[in-house]
């Protein structure tokens, strides 16, 4: 066992469960029962998950037969995109478009390129402002280009490096217009802003427990009753026949719980997150005057995460910083994919027009309900030192 | 002192990495990613850039209980070593790649990345010994010299010496793998790497078709007639019997070799062992581990594990004139002289031309 950190600020890829739903969990894993068996253990597992799933619904503004169970944002973002896409080209082979932004996560972008290099579908990306909102005006454009083979859009809720919340109200009214499905990611927007599935008019959203205090390994697709994606796994009929297998309960129950924390405490804690953050930039800006914090600077739901300070520091590479920040037990991450541990740039930097050099040079520290000063303080203490020694390693 | 251990996915770094530990040192594990194309899995011959080698790295890692990092060097990999091999080539002679490395890469771009971020030295599992000598740090054949890669090291300076860790120099091979089985690491029975890493299946005329394309030319006996054509001079090393599909039998009946490429016209010239015979290295870019040597009589070894040569050794600024003692064959330009007072490595220069000399 390696020590805990002594500053755990990377969030962003997964958060401390809540002690509730470690509990949760446990006391689940101890019951018996399949939750599709007809006998009485069965019965009972079966009223965990039917419970969770309304409380999960009830806090996401959506009804509990929209909420589809999956093993987390991956699964649910793919069952999305091409369950929605071989369902609307089914009904109209026209239908061979999917529009999708520049920022997505990789478990959005693969899927969308794989469906472009595999099913034929022919895919336009939408570009982003400089910083990381989605240009609603070319999302517009591309979809008005051919409305009518248009079989799906989907944009991010919240974009998982710099925080930037997107204007998913106006992606919505175009596919309204058009009569589009659309989806949104809304993984990393669950945590920190209200989501209200029937509110958004959004199809379908997804969601995943362990970005918000939940166990690792679940999810849900919420997705409206009247669509009915193709399935990627066949099996024995669960979750309305659009997600096959053993349902796990205790998995289930746990989500619940924390979403359901979350939420109730979701007001308070985003002030106090906010409040972190600002002392975490102002901190690193009086040790290194010349970071620049990237995204949306301005606060609040239609604007930016509270949790996540998307920084450069120029002539020094996010990399080197993050290894001499991690021997100080001050944990973060380069926001950036990894492709067999080799860091790539971000394609999000990328598509928010910073050149290769930059998107390299950053670093993402993301904040969550465990967040203290004293870990803000942690990364302000040893910085100096970090940021010196990186900035001499320069960028190759 | 702070350490970088190169891991490579091999079983010498692992235990090399794990002496350093038990040294004492502050060890930090870092794989270098060298191809462009880490996705890819590779089985049989082993490299040191597959996911597989990556992940062994780190599996060595956390048993050493150390933090693990992948650096990717390969664009300057890419720059400094591949277009440098392939340039060699082209230009009719035979490098050798692993001393480019250690010379461009891993005791260069790595250690000063290394050094500038607060380490103070670079350990590798390579086979030399690292004694402190009067006149500074002193490189000197490793114990095993079956196993032995002073050669390929030949070109470090003393500079990259002061910052460099040699863990296994003093022991051999078969007490590494029972070491490494002994502190249950995972890759003590992974077979040894050989090959060129970048070059996975070993077939190096066939990458270098693949990349220089057909160049084709005429091979020709000492006389100039013409005996047999090929598709590219790349494809051939001096001293090299195989492979080369004359159409016109030698006039003894004996098996011919290359003797000379002409890169331009791509002419390889071929002819009996006997002519192979040289005596006289010309050498360039001399590479000295401490003072250049004082003329005079050493050993030099012309290829990796190729044998010992008495010669004497004359440096002059930048070039260095080896004469041989007793005549040698297939020396092959591009290749390094590596130039030992006894086990001590004094440097390396490389060798640009040979002839033989007029001696009664
Ligand atoms: C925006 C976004 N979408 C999807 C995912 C993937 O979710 P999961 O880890 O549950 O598969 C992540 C998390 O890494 C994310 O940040």
């Amino acid at each position: 066992m390696t020590d805990a950190p002594l500053a755990y600020l990377d969030h962003a890829a997964t958060t401390p469960m809540w002690p509730e739903a470690i509990d949760v969990m446990t006391s689940e894993l101890a019951r018996l029962g399949n939750a599709s068996s007809l006998h009485a253990s069965g019965r009972a597992a079966r009223r965990v998950v039917e419970e969770s799933r309304e409380l999960v619904a009830e806090r996401l503004g959506a009804r509990p037969s929209e909420v589809v169970f999956c093993s987390g944002g991956t699964e649910a973002n793919n069952l999305a995109i091409k369950g929605l896409y071989w369902a609307r080209r089914a009904q109209d082979p026209s239908r061979r478009r999917v529009v999708f932004s520049s920022i997505e996560h990789h478990a959005l972008l693969d899927p969308v390129t794989w469906l472009a290099k595999h099913e034929d579908a022919e895919i336009a990306m939408t570009p982003v402002d400089r910083s990381g909102r989605v240009v609603v005006e070319a999302l517009r454009a591309e979809v008005e280009a051919d409305p009518s083979a248009v079989a799906a859009i989907t944009t991010m809720w919240a974009n998982n490096e710099m925080g930037t919340i997107q204007p998913i109200d106006e992606v919505v009214r175009i596919a309204r217009e058009h009569d589009v499905p659309v989806h949104s990611d809304a993984v990393q927007a669950a945590g920190y802003v209200p989501l209200d599935f029937a509110a958004s008019e959004l199809d379908a959203m997804t969601v995943t427990a362990h970005k918000l205090g939940g166990p690792v390994g679940v999810g849900a697709l919420v997705i409206r009753r009247e669509l009915d994606p193709v399935a990627l796994l066949h099996g024995g009929g669960q979750e309305r026949d659009i997600r096959s297998g053993t349902i796990g309960v205790a998995l289930i129950a746990s989500f619940a719980t924390a979403l359901d924390l979350t939420v109730e405490r979701q007001a308070a804690s985003t002030a106090r997150i906010e409040a972190l953050r600002t002392r975490l930039v102002e901190g690193i800006r009086r040790i290194v005057p010349d970071a620049i914090v990237n995204g949306d600077p301005t606060a609040g739901p239609t604007h930016r995460l509270p949790n996540i300070a998307h920084v450069t520091f120029p002539g020094c590479e996010g990399d080197a910083m993050l290894m001499l920040l991690d021997a100080q037990g001050v944990e973060c991450s380069t926001g950036s994919a990894c492709a067999a541990g080799v860091p790539q740039p971000s394609h999000v930097l990328l598509a928010m027009g910073y050149d290769e050099v930059a998107a390299r040079g950053s670093l993402r520290f993301s904040l969550g309900h465990t967040s203290t000063e004293d870990d803000v303080d942690r990364l302000l203490a040893v910085l100096p030192t970090v940021h010196e020694r990186a900035l001499r390693a320069g960028v190759r | 002192m702070r350490i970088v251990a190169a891991m490579s996915g091999g079983v010498d770094s692992a235990v090399a990495a794990a002496r350093a530990v038990d040294a004492g040192h502050d060890v930090t594990g870092i794989h270098l990613a060298l191809s462009r194309n880490p996705r890819s899995y590779r089985s049989g011959a082993r490299g040191c850039c597959s996911i597989e080698d990556s992940n062994d790295a780190r599996r060595a890692a956390d048993a050493l209980g150390i933090p693990f990092y992948v650096w990717d060097m390969s664009e300057e990999f890419a720059d400094t070593v591949v277009d440098d091999f392939v340039a060699e080539y082209t230009a009719g002679r035979t490098p050798n790649p692993c001393l480019r490395c250690n010379e461009k890469i891993k005791f260069a771009a790595v250690l000063e990345r290394a050094l500038a971020l607060g380490f103070d030295a670079v350990a590798t599992g390579h086979y030399a010994r690292l004694v402190e000598g009067p006149g500074g740090v002193e490189m000197h054949r490793s114990a095993d010299h079956g196993k032995d890669q002073s050669y390929v090291l030949g070109v470090l300076t003393q500079e990259q010496l002061r910052h460099s860790l040699f863990p296994l120099g003093d022991t051999t091979k078969d007490v590494v793998r029972a070491e490494a089985e002994q502190r249950g690491l995972q890759v003590a029975r992974k077979p040894d790497s050989h090959d060129i890493c970048f070059i996975a299946d070993g077939d190096n005329a066939g990458w270098l078709a693949e990349k220089l394309g057909p160049r084709p030319g005429a091979i020709v006996d000492e006389s100039g007639a013409v005996v047999g054509e090929h598709d590219g001079a790349y494809a051939f090393t001096v001293g090299q019997r195989r492979g080369l599909r004359l159409g016109v039998p030698a006039p003894d009946g004996k098996p011919r070799f290359v003797l000379d490429i002409e890169p331009v016209s791509g002419t390889v010239t071929v002819g009996p062992r006997a002519s192979l015979a040289v005596d006289a290295l010309h050498c360039v870019r001399p590479l000295w581990c401490a003072a250049p040597p004082v003329a005079g009589e050493y050993t030099v070894q012309l290829r990796a594990h190729g044998a010992e040569h008495r010669a004497v050794v004359r440096a002059d600024g930048d070039r260095v004139e080896v004469e041989l003692l007793d005549p040698a064959d297939g020396i092959a330009p591009g290749q390094a002289c590596v130039v030992y007072d006894g086990t001590r490595v004094v440097g390396s220069a490389t060798i640009d031309r040979t002839s033989r000399l007029a001696r009664s």
